[in-house]
């Protein structure tokens, strides 16, 4: 079992498939092979695709993958579906996009529930991506929830950002005063075959003109057809044209760096929330707090001041 | 620990009658699984692949057109084939009971006809689940 | 339709009865029930009298078998004059083996043949496919040429039994096969009957056997309207149906309300095309499902009826033939069980029933073996007996539109066709039925249905009898159909000596001529028949306008 991390560096699928199994599970094993793969991570260059449902993403991320595929890059694609918050369980169907994909042994699909994570992202999907770079991945998709409209954690771990949008759906702009404007790094219109396309793109060109992500750089809007493979190797490049920008404004390292920052944040909240409400020594303590707070016997914030006090000592 | 059990349900050949595969696909996710749905037309190399990569721990296969002595025994032997002992496989669809016995020597556990009860599946997965 | 006052007594009675019985009644003896509703969740009062109907208008809702608005009916004398053609759905293995099958139920007063193909079939590839593996003749016969179209039918007087075919995605191929052989055979194209599925609309809703992509779809069906009714004026060129959407879980009322949606997008698409709604409407057929419950689906056939001819006034129609909806049923097979297997004769007979009484032109009645395999012989017999005995003894058929002016199914009527509107207004703000299809919109309708039903039945609010009451454990003692094992390998042999025989440059030439003309506009019809009559295969020609057209991915619904 120890030598996972060492097949997960040699590329083995299954390997790679089990540890992250282990991470979305936070096994004690995932933590000591994480440990192992971090040196080797780095690599990858991860783009990040949000947008709302029926924006085409998945079919997107299919046809990019083919491109890079062509030019013998070796993809990883991380589609996050939202788990239900009843049950704990998740319809996963981003695949349906991307049967064909199946099979290249130079791709790897991971289907994941966001498990109670907010923002679009699943928990696991820092581990993930180191996971698939240390695979030997050179390029990371990571295809956010598309239910919400506040995914914008999806910044934290791409080096690339893409929002999506369709034409003539309403809630297009609506979405991007929610937020998304500042997050994106290349706009794509997709399923550009359909009416207003040309107004979509006019109206996001005069937003961009008042709020825009770097002072030195106007945000790109792309159209595409991804259905019919029309504007995917405009886009693969205006994404390597992002990256060059990036490495020549020294902003690579500062965004890499937040990553790494995200990435530390979500450890430690997990194992806190872990060790304050799974663990046995706190289990009984909260328990009886929360009783206390119900029957109005303490406040929240001193129940608080109680647990962390315990925690901090 | 946070473990779900994770399944794939997969409609192998040609048939396009995907009701069954969605109710139990749906019925999955409300028991607190994590369902892998891929939609149609699927190869055995399809759904082995994908099931390494989920790292499923069920593969669900349906099909109602008769096709399944051949399309249900594809997929378990390249399983076999490649070394995947400890993934449970069940299928459903218009099977009749001769077949059924078959199916099971061929390393498919549990088969479910017409009338099925959601929860009998869901039972019978949390039960045989080998990991 | 009643006389002020007459109501205004029946209004007033009802109430008192209301208050001073009824109410008292169910005081003491609760109903079973809280809550009645309905396959299609619609709540059912206790009773129905003359104040639930008296906002329709007779004449103009209601009229008279043979005229508009045809709800009671699309002839004059409906069952008094001709009974409905008894056609079952059959096919199996090879061809050679399925002819046996027709002439078998021909010799058993079957009065119509009905072709189902196998999967491989359905989407166009020949048997030796490496798609068609484990496929061959599972669920239908397999057709790769016009040679096998020849031996299905070898024997069979197709100047006078019609064939209907459920064929969509090729449709347009398989019925130059159909067309093709009967020449050879000296049988005119005047002459022959009978029908293609083509409904490409409800493949990407319902039953996913789909190839190309929606728009070359609608234009290869909108050239076989065209070239139907120009050459083949017998043929009904199309048979929206109603059928699969039902069977893969719909309502009642969606399965209406998609169907003759689907129905007025082909019109539009037609009618864009430039033909006359008056040359090509009389062609086409309907196809809906005969489920459970036995008031509403007689509703629901009444209420297409009348909806399709307003429909059809609205869109510009003159002719009478073009407003009345002729329409098969088939029995629903989701409604039959794998437990006690003979009962589902008893479920049949109620499902056929209710189809009959509906007013249906042509009807399928399934075999009690089919949630295990393919029908054996005697349960396809006992299924047709099954119509025989409706028709020749039940005495059902006697006088048109028996439940006509029933409270209920008057009321139940009206109300479907409100629904059914309701639907189409949903539909219009997708912006018709092709957007709302690739926005999944169908899709997700009919899974939630699907679902719902499916948890009703594992909470028993829903009772199937067998399955989740009424339980037996007992061996299943069902002769199950036994396919000749050696057809595919003669299927695979005779398609290996068919491309050897035939005239190879021909061949080439014509799938030649056939991709230069779909890339234009022509009618695609005379250059498909070209290409089977030099025994192009169905995959060679499929695989020609898959290489135009594309092919089509679904969106992800569930």
């Amino acid at each position: 079992m120890n030598d996972i991390a060492a097949k997960v560096l040699e590329g083995d699928p299954r390997s790679i498939a089990r540890l992250i199994t282990h991470a979305e599970n936070t096994s004690p094993l995932a933590a000591s092979q994480m440990k192992k793969i971090h040196p080797y991570t780095g690599k990858a260059y991860v783009i990040g695709i949000t947008g709302v449902m029926g924006s085409g993403k998945s079919t997107l991320i299919y046809e990019m993958t083919k491109e890079y595929r062509r030019q013998g890059l070796k993809v990883g694609i991380i589609a996050i579906d939202p788990t239900s918050p009843f049950s704990g369980g998740a319809l996963l169907g981003d695949r349906i996009r991307m049967t064909e994909l199946a099979t290249d042994n130079g791709v790897f699909i991971r289907s994941m529930g966001t498990r109670g994570m907010l923002g679009g992202l699943a928990s696991a999907v820092y581990d993930v991506v180191e996971i698939l770079d240390a695979s030997g991945k050179d390029i990371v998709l990571v295809e956010t929830v598309g239910v919400g409209q506040a995914e914008v954690d999806v910044i934290k771990i791409a080096d690339t950002t893409l929002v999506v949008l369709v034409p003539g759906l309403g809630d297009s702009i609506q979405t991007i005063k929610a937020g998304i404007m500042e997050i994106a790094d290349i706009y794509v219109v997709n399923k550009a075959d359909r009416s207003g396309v040309e107004q979509a793109v006019a109206e996001l060109e005069s937003l961009i003109d008042i709020a825009c992500n770097d002072k030195d750089r106007k945000t790109p809007v792309l159209t595409t057809i991804a259905k019919q493979k029309k504007g995917i190797l405009e886009l693969v490049k205006e994404i390597e044209n992002h990256k060059n920008y990036l490495k020549k404004t020294n902003r690579f390292q500062a965004k890499r760096r937040k990553r790494y920052e995200a990435e530390l944040v979500e450890i430690i909240r997990k194992r806190l929330m872990n060790f304050i409400f799974d663990e046995s020594t706190f289990k009984g303590k909260v328990e009886s707090l929360i009783d206390q707070i119900s029957k109005k016997e303490v406040d929240p914030y001193s129940a608080a001041d109680e647990i962390l006090g315990k925690i901090l000592k | 620990m946070n473990e779900k059990i994770r399944v794939l349900v997969a409609k192998p050949g040609l048939d396009g009658h995907d009701r069954g595969a969605k109710i139990v696909a749906r019925a999955l996710r409300d028991a607190g699984m994590e369902v892998v749905y891929t939609g149609l037309h699927q190869t055995a190399d399809m759904i082995v692949e994908t099931a390494i990569q989920e790292d499923v721990n069920v593969i669900g296969l349906s099909l109602l057109s008769g096709a399944h002595m051949t399309l249900f025994k594809d997929v378990t032997s390249l399983l076999k084939k490649k070394g995947l002992n400890d993934v449970l496989v069940i299928g459903g669809g218009i099977i009749p009971d001769e077949d059924v016995s078959n199916l099971k020597k061929a390393g498919v556990s549990g088969v479910f006809g017409p009338g099925t009860h959601c929860d009998d599946i869901v039972k019978f997965i949390r039960k045989n689940v080998k990991k | 339709m009643y006389d002020k006052k007459k109501m205004a007594d029946i209004k007033k009675k009802k109430a008192e009865w209301n208050k001073d019985c009824y109410s008292k009644h169910i005081k003491k003896h609760s109903e079973r029930k809280k809550i009645f509703n309905n396959l299609s969740s619609i709540e059912i009062n206790s009773i129905y009298t003359p104040d639930d109907i008296s906002h329709l208008d007779y004449n103009q809702n209601l009229g008279f078998p043979g005229i508009y608005p045809f709800l009671r009916g699309i002839h004059p004398t409906m069952y008094r004059g001709r009974l409905w053609t008894m056609r079952q759905f059959s096919g199996f293995g090879s061809a050679e083996e399925t002819n046996k099958r027709y002439k078998y139920l021909l010799e058993h007063g079957e009065t119509g043949l009905s072709v189902a193909f196998d999967y491989p079939t359905l989407y166009g590839y020949d048997t030796d496919h490496q798609l068609s593996r484990g496929e061959f003749g599972k669920c239908g016969v397999a057709i790769s040429s016009l040679k096998d179209m020849e031996i299905l039918f070898d024997g069979i007087p197709i100047d006078k039994v019609t064939t209907s075919m459920t064929i969509n995605g090729p449709a347009a191929i398989v019925w130059a096969f159909y067309i093709a052989n009967a020449k050879n055979r000296g049988i005119s194209k005047q002459i022959i009957g009978g029908t293609i599925q083509n409904d490409i609309l409800k493949e990407y809703i319902a039953q996913k056997s789909f190839i190309f992509p929606p728009e070359p779809s609608m234009r290869l069906i909108v050239d076989t309207f065209e070239y139907g009714f120009k050459e083949v004026p017998r043929w009904n060129t199309i048979s929206i149906s109603g059928y699969h959407i039902r069977e893969a879980g719909s309502t009642a009322i969606q399965e209406l309300a998609f169907t003759l949606g689907d129905g007025v997008e082909y019109v539009k698409w037609a009618i864009k095309r430039g033909l006359k709604i008056d040359d090509f409407a009389p062609r086409l057929s309907f196809f809906f499902n005969a489920h459970n419950d036995f008031f509403e689906e007689i509703a629901k056939y009444r209420a297409a009826r009348r909806i399709w001819s307003q429909e059809l006034k609205n869109l510009g129609a003159k002719k009478d033939r073009s407003m009345l909806m002729r329409f098969h049923t088939q029995t629903a097979g989701c409604t039959l069980t794998a437990q006690q297997p003979e009962i589902n004769i008893a479920r049949t007979t109620m499902q056929a029933l209710s189809a009959v009484l509906g007013g249906t032109q042509s009807l399928h009645t399934n075999s009690m073996d089919e949630a295990l395999a393919l029908p054996s012989e005697k349960a396809a017999r006992i299924a047709l007996r099954t119509q025989q005995i409706i028709a020749e003894e039940s005495g059902v058929t006697d006088t048109v539109d028996p439940l006509g002016g029933s409270y209920y199914i008057e009321w139940l009527t009206d109300k479907m066709v409100e629904e059914t509107y309701k639907y189409f207004d949903k539909v219009e703000k997708f912006g018709g039925v092709i957007p709302a299809i690739e926005k999944g919109f169908f899709q997700r309708e009919i899974a939630e249905s699907a679902y719902k039903y499916q948890k009703e039945l594992d909470k028993k609010e829903r009772i199937m009898v067998g399955v989740n009451r009424y339980q037996m454990d007992e061996p299943i003692e069902i002769p199950i159909l036994k396919m000749d094992e050696k057809g595919e390998e003669r299927q695979i042999n005779r398609l290996k000596k068919l491309r050897e025989d035939r005239n190879n440059i021909k061949v080439e030439r014509n799938l030649a001529n056939l991709k230069r003309a779909a890339h234009g506009n022509k009618n695609l019809m005379p250059f498909i028949l070209d290409c089977v009559h030099s025994y192009a295969t169905l995959g060679e020609t499929c695989d020609i306008l898959r290489e135009v057209f594309g092919e089509y991915k679904e969106p992800a619904i569930y």
